[in-house]
Parts: C-alpha cells; sequence; structure tokens
C-alpha cells in the first residue's frame, strides 16, 4: 500500500481492542476540577483570580507567563476554592487552582463565524494564543510557538500527526473518525498562518478506517495528502515522523522541526485551533482514551480539562481487580503516578490502570552486549554506551554518546533481555548533562 | 484506597524476553547440530555432550557458591558452553577431555573475569584452545571418515600415480581442509596431480556431503545444514543478528576465491571457497561463536567490521599459517579487538548534520 516509515523501531502489542470501537463520550461535569498552571513547555501561566471569585467556563483564570507560555482558562462554573500545589500527571506537585463547580455549567459568550477563513494570519494566531492551546500529543509546545518560525525560517509542510502509535491509547482515532472535518479546517488554518504550501495528514496503517476517511475528504485537495504509516513504534515520535512523511531529517543537538521547514502538530490540536478560531473557545476540553486489561468499562471521553482521574475511572465503573499501577498517558513513555487524585490536563491522551501482575518489574542484570537496544534505536544511538557512561558518572563521555538526542521513546528498555532501566539512567544523564551545560 | 502504586520509569511494558529465554534458545538452535551428530558417530557423542556440559554448570555453579554470587546456571548460558565444547571435539576422545575443556572454559575463561557479560574471551573457544595446547593429538586425530566420505578419499588417491609415499597417510587421517592445506604446501607431488586431488576434493560430491553431513570431523560441525536450521531460528528471533555471520563469511569467501588457489591469484574455482565456507567449523563459528553476544561489538558497524576481521584471519591462518583450521583462533583474536572497534564506531545520531 506504499506505507512509509523509519529505520529503527519495534512491534509492542498495541492493545488498542479495548476502546478502539467506543464512540466518543461526554462526561458529565465534575463537581469539583483543578487547572495546574503548568500543562505545557515554557514559563508556568500567572493566576488573575483569587480565591472565592466566581467564574464561568471559558473564562480566563491565568496569564501567560510569557512568549513561551500559554494563559490557563476555567473549564466549568463555579467558585475559585484553593490555589495550591496539586498533583499533576506528570509525577510532580505544581501550582494549580481548584474550581469547585455549581453545576450549571454556565460559559462566557462564544461566537460562530463561518468566514473565519478571511482573518488575516495574524489574527488567526492571536486567537490561537488566547485560547491557551498547546501541543495535546504529550509534550505540550504552545501552538502559537511554533506558528511563529525566526525571521528568514519559510515553513513549506504542516504535518498533522495522527500516528498515535503508543499502544492502549485510541482518543486521536477516534476524533479522527467523528471528527475529521474539523480536524481537517484546523490543518487549513495552520497552513494560512505559515503559509505553507503542503498539509500532510499522518496515520499508522492499524487505523484502515481512518486513512480511507481522509483519503476520501481529500480527494479534491491538491495540497494535502494522507500518508500512510507502518505499525512500528515510535512512528508517531516527531523527528520520526517528519523523515518517514518528508523524508527530511531533523538536525539533531537540539535541531527542530522548523529547521527542515516543518511543524508537526496532534489532531488533537487541530481541532482545539478550529474551535479557538471559529468559535473564540478556550481550550477547556479533550478527548481521553481510559483504559486498560482490568478497567471494568473501557472509554474515550471527552472531558473538561482539570477533571480528576478518580472521576474519569468512576465513569468507566471502576476496575475489576485491586490497581497495581496508574499510568498517566501511554505504557511507553506515560508516567507512572502515585495517585488518581490528579487533575487530567491538556496534554492527557490517556489514563491506563494495570494490576499488580502488569506492575511487577524484573529486577535489573547485567548488560549482555546483546545489541538489541541498538538495532532498535530510532536515533540511532547506543542506550548500552549511555546507562554504562551514567553508571559511571562519566557526563563527558555520556554526552558524546548522544544521550541529548535520545527522544526517551523506550524501545531500548523494551527489548533488553538483562532488563535494564535505560531510560532511567538516560533521565539521569540528560539531566546532569545539562546542568553542566548551564554551569 | 492504601494501595501502594508502583512508581517506576518507563516503559511501562516489556517485551517478553531475559536472559535465560535467550540462552535457551540458544540451546534449542544448537540440538540438530547435535543430532546430527549422534547420528553419524553414535551415542558416544551425546555422552560427551552431557560430561561437558555438567561439567560447565557444576563449575559453574561452585565458583558462584565460593564468590559468595547468586548462583545463575539455571541461565542457560553454562549448558551453551558446555555443549559448544563437546562439538569442538572427536567422538572418540576420552571422557575428561571435554570436563576439563569445560572447567577451564567456565572457570578461566569466563568466572575469572567476573561472570556472565564481562568475560572478554568466548569461553567455549578459550577451552577449546586450552584442549588444542594441551592435547594436540586427541584433539585432531582418531577422528573418523563416515564411510562415503572415505570411500570417495581412497578412490581420488588410488587414481592417481607417483604420490609421494607419505602422501595417503596424511589423507587419510586429516579433514578435508588438512588435504587442502597440505596440497598447497607439498612440493613433492606434481602439480597435475595437486589439480586433480584438489578438483576431486572441491567437486560437487564432496560439497553435497559437507553440507548434509556426510564427511568427518568433530561433533558439531558435521553437518552445515544442522547449523544453518539452528541460525536461522536465532536470526528469526533477532537472538543473532546477519551483520557478523555474514560479513565472516563474505570475507572468506571472497579472500579464498582471490588467493586460495594452487596456482596463484585467482586460481581458484567458485567451488573453493564455498568448499573453505563449509568445512572446518566456519559456519558453527561464524553462526554460533563470533555471534556470542558478550564477546562481539554491541554497534552495528563493529559487527561488520568484526566479522571481516574473523574472515580475514580465518584465511591468513588457513593460507598461510601452520594450522589447517583457524576460525576460532581468528575468533579469539578479535575478540580482544572489541573494546576498541566498539569505541571506534560509535553511530552517529540520526539527524547528524554530515560535514
Ligand atoms: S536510546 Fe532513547 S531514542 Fe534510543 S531507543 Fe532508547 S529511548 Fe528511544
Ligand atoms: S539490550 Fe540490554 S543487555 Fe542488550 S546491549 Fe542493550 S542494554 Fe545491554
Amino acid at each position: 500500500m506504499g506505507f512509509k516509515t523509519f529505520p529503527g523501531g519495534i512491534h509492542p502489542h498495541d492493545n488498542k481492542v479495548f476502546s478502539k470501537d467506543k464512540k466518543i463520550e461526554v462526561m458529565p461535569l465534575p463537581e469539583k476540577i483543578v487547572i495546574p498552571l503548568s500543562q505545557h513547555i515554557g514559563a508556568p501561566s500567572k493566576p488573575i483570580v483569587k480565591i472565592g471569585d466566581e467564574v464561568v467556563a471559558g473564562q480566563k483564570i491565568a496569564d501567560a507567563g510569557g512568549f513561551v507560555s500559554i494563559p490557563m482558562h476555567s473549564s466549568i462554573s463555579g467558585k475559585v476554592t484553593k490555589i495550591a500545589q496539586f498533583n499533576h500527571p506528570t509525577g510532580a506537585l505544581v501550582q494549580g487552582i481548584e474550581i469547585t463547580g455549581d453545576g450549571e455549567d454556565k460559559w462566557i459568550e462564544l461566537v460562530d463565524e463561518s468566514n473565519f477563513m478571511d482573518l488575516s494570519a495574524k489574527d488567526l494566531k492571536e486567537r490561537i494564543a488566547d485560547a491557551g492551546v498547546c501541543g495535546m500529543g504529550g509534550a505540550g509546545f504552545p501552538t502559537h510557538v511554533k506558528l511563529s518560525p525566526p525571521e528568514g525560517k519559510k515553513i513549506d509542510t504542516i504535518i498533522l500527526n495522527g500516528v498515535e502509535c503508543e499502544p492502549y491509547l485510541t482518543a486521536d482515532y477516534r476524533i479522527m473518525l467523528e471528527q475529521a472535518e474539523d480536524i481537517l479546517a484546523g490543518l487549513k488554518i495552520l497552513m494560512k498562518i505559515v503559509e505553507a504550501k503542503h498539509g500532510v495528514v499522518g496515520i499508522e496503517a492499524n487505523k484502515p478506517d481512518a486513512i480511507k476517511l481522509f483519503k476520501k475528504l481529500l480527494k479534491n485537495e491538491k495540497n494535502i495528502k494522507v500518508v500512510g504509516l507502518h505499525l512500528k513504534y515510535p512512528q508517531g515520535a516527531e523527528k520520526q515522523l517528519i523523515y518517514a512523511a518528508t523524508n527530511r531529517k531533523v538536525p539533531n543537538k537540539g535541531g527542530l522541526p522548523m529547521d527542515v521547514s516543518v511543524v508537526v502538530q496532534n489532531v488533537g490540536t487541530a481541532i482545539a485551533v478550529y474551535e479557538a478560531v471559529r468559535y473564540k473557545k478556550p481550550l477547556v476540553d479533550r478527548v481521553i482514551t481510559i483504559s486498560g486489561k482490568i478497567v471494568k468499562n473501557p472509554k474515550n471521553i471527552k472531558a473538561r480539562i482539570g477533571t480528576f482521574y478518580s472521576d474519569l475511572l468512576e465513569y468507566c465503573e471502576g476496575t475489576t481487580e485491586d490497581i497495581g499501577k496508574i499510568i498517566s498517558g501511554g505504557p511507553m513513555m506515560g508516567f507512572a503516578i502515585p495517585s488518581l487524585e490528579t487533575p487530567m490536563t491538556k496534554g492527557s491522551s490517556g489514563l491506563l490502570l494495570f494490576d499488580k501482575k502488569e506492575a511487577h518489574r524484573e529486577q535489573e542484570n547485567v548488560c549482555l552486549r546483546c545489541g538489541r537496544c541498538v538495532d532498535i534505536c530510532p536515533m540511532n544511538i547506543v542506550p548500552s554506551f549511555i546507562a554504562h557512561h551514567v553508571r559511571n558518572d562519566d557526563w563527558d563521555s555520556a554526552e558524546k554518546s548522544g544521550v541529548m538526542d535520545c527522544i526517551k521513546c523506550g524501545s531500548c528498555a523494551y527489548v533488553c533481555p538483562s532488563h535494564i532501566k535505560l531510560i532511567q539512567w538516560i533521565d539521569i544523564g540528560k539531566i546532569k548533562v545539562s546542568e553542566n551545560r548551564t554551569n | 484506597m492504601n494501595d501502594v502504586f508502583a512508581v517506576s520509569a518507563a516503559p511501562h511494558i516489556k517485551q517478553k524476553i531475559s536472559i535465560n529465554s535467550v540462552m535457551w534458545q540458544v540451546v534449542l538452535a544448537l540440538t540438530p547440530a547435535l543430532l546430527i551428530g549422534i547420528f553419524f558417530f553414535g551415542i558416544q557423542s551425546l555422552f560427551l555432550t552431557i560430561y561437558a556440559v555438567a561439567a560447565s554448570v557444576f563449575t559453574e555453579a561452585l565458583i558462584q557458591k565460593f564468590r559468595k554470587v547468586p548462583i545463575t546456571v539455571n541461565d542457560g548460558s553454562a549448558v551453551v558452553t558446555g555443549i559448544l565444547i563437546a562439538f569442538n571435539i572427536n567422538s572418540s576422545a576420552p571422557w575428561w577431555l571435554p570436563v576439563l575443556g569445560s572447567i577451564f572454559a567456565i572457570a578461566i575463561g569466563k568466572q575469572i573475569f567476573g561472570g556472565l557479560g564481562f568475560n572478554i574471551f568466548n569461553p567455549a573457544l578459550l577451552g577449546r584452545a586450552f584442549m588444542m595446547a594441551s592435547w594436540p593429538t586427541l584433539m585432531t586425530a582418531g577422528w573418523k571418515f563416515t564411510t562415503p566420505m572415505n570411500n570417495l578419499f581412497q578412490s581420488s588417491i588410488n587414481g592417481l600415480n607417483n604420490l609421494p609415499s607419505n602422501f595417503p597417510e596424511v589423507v587419510t587421517s586429516a579433514t578435508p581442509l588438512r588435504v587442502v592445506k597440505a596440497l598447497r604446501d607439498t612440493t613433492q607431488i606434481s602439480s597435475d596431480v595437486a589439480n586433480t586431488v584438489m578438483d576431486n576434493l572441491t567437486g560437487m560430491n564432496t560439497l553435497q556431503d559437507l553440507f548434509w553431513g556426510n564427511v568427518g570431523g568433530v561433533i558439531g560441525e558435521v553437518s552445515a545444514a544442522a547449523l544453518l536450521i539452528g541460525a536461522a531460528y536465532l536470526a528469526w528471533k533477532h537472538i543473532i543478528e546477519w551483520r557478523i555471520p555474514v560479513s565472516y563469511i563474505g570475507t572468506v569467501f571472497v579472500l579464498i576465491y582471490v588467493f586460495g588457489g594452487i596456482n596463484g591469484m585467482f586460481s581458484a574455482s567458485i567451488m573453493l571457497p564455498i568448499f573453505h565456507i563449509l568445512s572446518g567449523g566456519l559456519i558453527l563459528g561464524a553462526f554460533f561463536m563470533a555471534t556470542d553476544m558478550v564477546t562481539s561489538p554491541v554497534t552495528k558497524k563493529g559487527r561488520l567490521i568484526f566479522g571481516m576481521g574473523c574472515g580475514a584471519l580465518t584465511v591468513v591462518i588457513r593460507l598461510i599459517g601452520g594450522y589447517p583450521e583457524g576460525v576460532s583462533y581468528s575468533i579469539l583474536l578479535m575478540n580482544i579487538a572489541v573494546p576498541l572497534i566498539d569505541r571506534y564506531t560509535v553511530p552517529k545520531p540520526f539527524g547528524q548534520i554530515k560535514r
């Protein structure tokens, strides 16, 4: 079928069966939400409300903390009841604003401008920035920043990431089936902003119906095409996707997609962009997959940002067995978190529950030097060397071995017969090397 | 909820693979060759293998107990070493030969370095080198031709005139590789005679026998086909990777084709390199010994260099050196170079700007 891909990679079981045929359900209003002030890469947002303030859904409650930052909006109507440290899906504690709902779902005034494509690029970008849109696939880079390449850098292609290569997750799949037109409208807005001539929608081979649907919708579009991609992890990693879709290699050592004239956005982000531009609707809800073998009724849920994981799980009728591990995000790159009392953020693509057995990890053994990790590393680095250097506190060698180029996809740890915690070592290496750089 | 949830670093799913599963799959892959060995050389081969494996496992357990480290003999790595030791001896060897070889392999080849993962040399090859050095006659003499091969030699020799008086002797007690070597080295027979014997040896019949196993040799090397079945399994399971075997065998092919003939460069027929590849443990070495994960390079480019180095050394030893064989010594020599190879072949990360 002419599918494309990248060198390296692995084939974990995709486990999407639990939720892939579940239509998106809109979750009833939660009683309480928490809007963390850091849901993105960049400066934390600055609260502009105080305890006791009445707010409505869509109302701005925190300003962007700088250019590389985004504003935050309340996702329900109610009263600000706390501004404090709360659990965060990355496992950290982060400043957040708690809002107790009034159950009425009052909203700010939205518009409906069907001629939104007549707006200037500047106005379009402004609406996106005002709506607090950031990447919804994981990292959470502010979208308006990605759309502002420095002087002299031209963007010729926007790639929409509909790969969703993480096992279990089906949120992007469902929105592609149920909101394809919105996604394409978002793509056209993005293309207009940076004057990109080409648009690409990258979809993995395990979603043939999505590929077919987009092909049909794009039959008469000359500038936008669908690229089918081989089923391989991490096909959705930015650099790997760009390579597969355009044959361009993003330079290593901190190179960005814009260095090869590309901007990548997640399909969910495209919907947020569309809604921000047409309705001036801030990013206050998203679709999230709740899944796992032990989840009674796995679902794809459209929920308000700030909804607690515990509420989401309850809506899925809980679990059939004791929970051994809570994973925020996908099983390859997500975070294991200590508590369900954690609010979902703009980047929350999934909540997975594992039983005790699935949570069990083997003891780390000696490196066999088998080279399996080397064979599959999509960044073509030598994970076992990095682990070795980090263990020896040899930061220089770790840096020379490319620790900063690692995208932390987890493939190496997945295939290691010695159960070496490669990502853990790489994490330490990344932190130490960047510390040394700033010193 | 008072549950304690596991919070480990990603990834949270793991391929079902472990050191144990890797090693036991290698054992499985060696089984066809062992069965063929038993078929051709008798039940004695099985006993020798059992002695070797028992000695390996026992030595490993004993030393680990002594070192007060966890006893890991069920990981299968000592079993692999034992089988490979047995594969390198003749079926007529005394029982203590594989036992001593295995003890040496595990004690000096592996545990002295700190055990699995830290050893520099392939333990089985070190054990073989030890046996070669200590009991050269037991290791080389006394092995049997299977009958058809013997007939072939006899007929090709009987049909020749003017053979030097010692020549048949060389032939009847030697591996095919020895004969080829003798042909290159001897000055006592005319080139006509040498060419005829050479042609006979590298004829289609011989090659077929070498491939299917109808030829004498040590227990594990008798059938290239049986070894290749095991190797294919390991490749399918991503336990061995193509780079080392292919570069090893490819290098041998090219170099023998160019330099292997007895009448100067490029005088060899295309059959000669095939003959070299199928005989003398090259298949066993290239697929099961050179690919030993602990003692071969980790980097992809490094594996290619390693395989080419093994191939070049094997050819040098076979053509110029004192032994007709050469596989095990070349791999051992290349083992020493592995840290160096690894250091200089660290790959350029994806996206590296070319200069
Ligand atoms: S080293 Fe980094 S990029 Fe390579 S496989 Fe491991 S996590 Fe992925
Ligand atoms: S996969 Fe594991 S055992 Fe094999 S080389 Fe990499 S780190 Fe070492």
